[in-house]
């Protein structure tokens, strides 16, 4: 089957003919870059309709030689774990093409390098063998580098840079930990699928110990979780609003991605032994994103906080499954369930909340909640949206954040019961937060920089509102989506043993 | 039948309220056809009993059934609703379509939350419901008092609602899979107590009980019919109705039961008290909610299924009749002051009426509602502990004390200069939608004791409160100038409000700050550290190092100063040699690798 290869690819071709193209107009270029989204789209829905994995759990699975001398292989396929992350990525990426409309800076350029990211995200999440992994995931760095560094705000050069720095640091040391991965493989391999067989590490110890740190380390920088998170608000602040959500909603999710995808299934073991650590940084990342989160004046340094707080679940949810004994199968289910849809949630609600921030920027030139009030009053469109999203970003039924963190808290209290009754805090301080954003922006008396605040545009608006919606449809229909991660993550729970 | 039921208001609702401006015109028409056709629902379900459930997540399914005690809940959300919905066409007069939106929403997240049998249902519908109290106190967002009345009560009432969380993971912790609300009592070790001891926080803060009761207070900023829907069948009554349904856990557990009488009953007395001093008409019959809630949850926390579920019945056909009343005259007078309304009731006989109706059934004077259903609650306590049945009694006293206080007041002589709109214009009118439900509701508020009857209580009992209720009653009236307040703990409900702000809400901002400042501070700091600790080092390299090894060897310095210098560069910001530099650096911890991994 080639057709996950066209998914994945067809941006990047898009984006050469773009640059190859002579004197093609802005207009040209974003049209291009939205018919490529939208077919993206497209594909995806229908590999969701017709998906059915196979025995090995992977659907459309294609596996080619590549570089043999180490055994790495052009390896790729969706289970329940990539393909929804696969969907979510399409359904941004679409999002931010529409959004992008009034984008006026080198819009061809912008628009294939925005393709570009979209091929190198979606090759992240189909990857089944660890170079191709990792290139995708390093290709993701200097993308995004471009994105903020050639379109940001002010600060922008010196934000990407940081960015820059830090997450390839860390995409260097889970390089390392593939390399051991690699090493202790008999016979070795790059394979993912391989590797999920053979536990290589298993009984050894300190070695076994040290590779988890690095992949840990490698991962958890790009989640990010506490305390490698500080690359992140600066990033946000200088980031345009398309690449702040595409920042949050895929590229932190490559590192969470990599925890059920990668470290889990290669190393169950060690998981296991170690899994405590990883509930505690959950746990902090969690109430302490969520509390610097409060404190924000800016409401773009805000978010990008509770994503801190949001992503933090996940860790909570994936090392709460080590914890719990394997005869509590459902415990484990809903846990790793959860965090999986805590990925596709917030993803989708914290793009569109950032997307939100930058029409505010666009039209006031500042994040600074104190500058607007009552913008109700003149943008009930926004007003609508950003309230909406809001309530769905702290976790009302009714939205897929529920649906996510009701699961890892179901799921970890067992096991973790301590750590998860002060997870559930987060909740409240997300709450109070959102609250206090909505009160100060968009109700009580209009005030905005300039005086003026006009509403939504029809890009704007249906660059956002999809995205709201698919929150909704998740939190009130999940089996769609569930009845994907669940059998993935009952077949993670089984290789993670126990 | 049972998805109809909660379905048609939740997505009426949420289709109106998403609708914007254009539907303003006909929300009010359609919110009504709405409210009639659950009405028929729930009778229908009542009689049927209908259960179903569909899947949700791994093993917990969204389950809904309608058992006795879920039927009568049905049916008396559906009656208030459309009272409510009636009386609300009369009066809300801008953005209905966002009004009569929220209020289907609202009132069909109760409906789930009263036929729920697994706690997701519950819990996403009793999250639902606050979010929708949230947005419909704070309707008249303009005013920043109403928002933060909104946000005080979210946050309170979801302050409470993380211990239904806490009893969720219990549930499936504890062993029962499938999360059913029936199967609490038999939970595995201490889950049981976890389950229980977060459902019982979950609902006194939902029922405003004690030490949660201030955010009730707030609740008022919003328009009256939502105060009239929100004090009687809906949200207050949550908390109560979930403590009636969870009741063999509450008993098997042996020490929640008197957790839960004995919040009740000093919340009864206690807000009673509250609300005798009040000289707000709304924050007075608000105390009062919390007061006589008060009673219901008493009767859960001793047994007294039977009798709590009639004083929760009672008391939502008549706190929504006096609230309706109380918001009429809001409207037409412009005030909810005690004072502003003295002898209002003489200028509209049917909202006046209807009042006095409402207030002696309040009072629980006999014959009326609440006459018999609070003797049935008193007469299960006693049972139980003689102590609960005295302050029972006593809170019995100050429903007659506050009942009888307000009803003097509006029938009371109109003084020479009435201070009218000290809220809002009046429109001097009461419309004909806003006294239509009023009637029916006056005569269920005194006629229900009948259907509802008072339990085993003993005649002799019963004569008691009787008498007690009329005493008070009377005895307001000489009483009622001296008994208010405007300061002092009572008049501020006990300064809960204060204690939380002080106690929680403020320490935690100020440990935010001190968290964001750490961040900032140590977290990014330590990280700009790093940055300049490499710069440092490499001006080490290329300085001292240079001199060094310069008086040696010439050439060795020369390479030294080389890479000095490349290994400052990259503060410049020059992607490719970090990029390199990296590389190199991998290189070593590969080989570092390769020893490790071989060793």
């Amino acid at each position: 089957m080639k057709v996950l290869t066209a998914v994945v690819f067809l941006p990047l071709v898009a984006a050469v003919v773009l640059l190859v193209a002579p004197r093609t107009g802005d207009r040209f270029a974003h049209v291009v870059w939205m018919a490529t989204s939208a077919v993206e789209l497209l594909l995806v829905v229908v590999l969701w309709i017709g998906y059915r994995p196979g025995p090995s759990g992977f659907d459309h699975e294609v596996h080619h030689r590549w570089i043999p001398t180490v055994d790495a292989g052009y390896h790729v396929g969706v289970d329940g774990f990539s393909l929804p992350l696969v969907a979510l990525t399409t359904v941004l990426f679409l999002s931010c093409a529409i959004y992008s409309a009034r984008e006026t800076r080198r819009v061809r350029s912008y628009a294939a390098l925005f393709l570009f990211l979209e091929t190198v995200c979606l090759g992240v999440f189909v990857a089944l063998d660890l170079v191709l992994f990792f290139v995708f995931f390093d290709l993701s760095i200097v993308g995004m580098y471009f994105v903020i560094a050639g379109w940001g705000h002010r600060d922008a050069a010196r934000a990407a840079l940081k960015f820059f720095l830090y997450t390839f640091l860390g995409s260097l040391v889970l390089l390392l930990g593939f390399i051991g991965l690699y090493l202790a493989s008999t016979p070795h391999t790059f394979d993912v699928v391989a590797l999920t067989g053979q536990e290589p590490l298993a009984g050894k110890g300190a070695v076994g110990a040290l590779v988890l740190a690095a992949l840990a380390l490698g991962l958890a920088i790009k989640t990010p979780v506490v305390p490698f998170h500080t690359w992140l608000p600066p990033a946000h602040t200088e980031a345009p609003a398309a690449g702040s959500a595409i920042l949050a909603g895929i590229l932190l999710k490559m590192g969470t991605y990599g925890f059920v995808r990668i470290v889990m299934p290669t190393l169950p073991g060690t998981w296991r032994d170690y899994a405590p650590v990883f509930v505690v940084l959950g746990v902090v990342s969690v109430v302490y994103g969520a509390l610097v989160a409060l404190a924000q004046r800016d409401f773009k340094r805000m978010i990008a906080y509770t994503s801190v707080n949001h992503m933090g679940y996940v860790v909570l949810g994936v090392g709460a499954a080590g914890v719990i004994a394997s005869t509590d199968e459902q415990a484990r289910d809903l846990a790793v369930t959860g965090a999986v849809t805590q990925m596709v949630s917030h993803g989708l609600i914290t793009a569109a909340l950032f997307l939100l921030a930058g029409v505010l920027h666009e039209r006031g030139s500042t994040y600074r909640m104190a500058d607007y009030r009552g913008l109700a009053a003149r943008a009930p469109r926004f007003a609508v949206l950003t309230a909406t999203a809001s309530f769905a970003s702290l976790g009302l039924p009714g939205f897929s954040g529920f649906i996510a963190e009701f699961q890892v808290f179901t799921g970890a209290l067992g096991g973790v019961p301590v750590a998860t009754g002060v997870a559930l805090l987060g909740i409240l301080i997300t709450a109070a937060l959102f609250l206090r954003a909505v009160q100060g922006l968009l109700l009580g008396p209009f005030a905005a920089p300039g005086g003026r605040f006009p509403d939504l545009t029809t890009p704007e608006l249906a660059a956002t509102a999809p995205l709201v919606v698919l929150s909704a449809v998740i939190g009130v229909f999940p089996r769609f989506l569930l009845d994907v991660v669940e059998p993935a993550a009952r077949a993670l729970n089984t290789v993670l043993g126990g | 039948m049972l998805w109809a039921l909660v379905a048609v208001p939740l997505v009426a609702g949420t289709a109106l309220a998403s609708a914007g401006r254009r539907a303003d015109r006909v929300a009010p028409a359609v919110a009504c056809g709405v409210a009639a056709l659950v009405l028929v629902s729930a009778v229908g379900v009542a009689v049927g009993r209908p259960a179903t459930s569909a899947p949700l997540l791994s093993g917990l399914r969204f389950g809904l059934a309608v058992d006795g005690l879920s039927a009568v809940m049905v049916v008396t959300v559906a009656g208030v609703l459309l009272a409510v919905v009636v009386h609300a066409a009369g009066e809300i007069r801008a953005e209905q379509a966002r009004f009569f939106g929220l209020l289907l929403v609202f009132a069909g997240a109760m409906l789930v939350t009263v036929t729920a049998t697994t706690v997701p249902a519950l819990l996403m519908a009793w999250e639902v419901m606050g979010a929708a109290s949230y947005a419909l106190i704070g309707f008249r967002w303009r005013d920043e008092h109403r928002v933060t009345a909104g946000t005080v009560a979210f946050l309170t009432t979801r302050a409470a609602d993380l211990g239904l969380y806490l009893a969720a993971g219990a549930v499936v912790a504890g062993g029962s899979g499938a999360a059913e609300l029936a199967g609490l009592a038999d939970l595995s070790g201490g889950w049981r107590d976890v389950a229980a001891a977060g459902l019982v926080v979950a609902a006194l803060g939902k029922s405003a009980q004690l030490p949660f009761s201030f955010w009730l207070s707030r609740a008022m900023a919003g328009p009256g019919p939502v105060s009239a829907l929100l004090h009687s069948a809906t949200m207050v009554a949550a908390g109560a109705y979930l403590l009636l349904r969870v009741e063999p856990l509450v008993t098997a557990t042996g020490w929640a039961g008197p957790v839960v009488a004995w919040t009740g009953a000093a919340t009864a007395l206690a807000l009673g008290a509250v609300a005798v001093v009040q000289r707000d008409l709304k924050q007075l019959l608000a105390a009062s909610t919390c007061a006589q809630i008060g009673f219901a949850v008493l009767a859960a926390g001793v047994g007294g299924g039977a009798a709590g579920t009639g004083q929760l019945v009672a008391h939502a056909a008549t706190k929504s009749l006096l609230f309706l009343c109380a918001g009429a005259w809001l409207t037409a007078w412009g005030t909810k002051d005690l004072h502003g309304l003295r002898g209002v009731a003489r200028r509209h006989k049917v909202v006046g009426v209807a009042f006095t109706a409402g207030a002696l059934a309040l009072a629980g004077v006999p014959p009326l509602s609440i006459w018999f259903t609070k003797d049935a609650v008193l007469g299960v306590a006693a049972h139980h502990s003689s102590a609960l049945y005295v302050v029972g009694l006593a809170a019995a006293v100050m429903s007659g004390l506050y009942a009888g206080r307000a009803l003097w007041s509006v029938w009371g002589p109109s003084p020479a200069h009435p201070a009218f709109d000290t809220e809002e214009r009046g429109t001097r009118t009461v419309t004909v939608l806003q006294q239509a439900p009023l009637p029916v509701l006056a005569v269920a508020a005194a006629g229900l004791g009948l259907v509802l009857g008072s339990g085993d209580a003993s005649g002799r009992d019963a004569l008691l409160s009787g008498v007690i209720a009329v005493g008070a009653v009377a005895l307001a009236r000489p009483a009622g100038d001296a008994l208010t307040r405007t300061s002092g703990p009572l008049a501020d409900w006990l300064g809960l409000e204060a204690v939380a702000r002080r106690f929680v809400g403020r320490p935690a901002l100020a440990v935010a700050d001190r968290v964001a400042w750490f961040d900032d501070r140590f977290v990014a700091g330590g990280v700009r550290l790093a940055a300049r600790a490499g710069d440092a080092a490499a001006r080490v390299a290329d300085v001292r190092v240079d001199r060094w090894v310069d008086g040696v060897v010439r050439r060795v310095a020369d390479v030294a100063r080389a890479l000095g210098r490349a290994a400052r560069r990259p503060q410049t910001g020059q992607l490719h040699h970090y990029y390199a530099q990296a590389v190199v650096g991998l290189a070593v911890l590969v080989v570092l690798a390769i020893v490790v991994g071989r060793g």
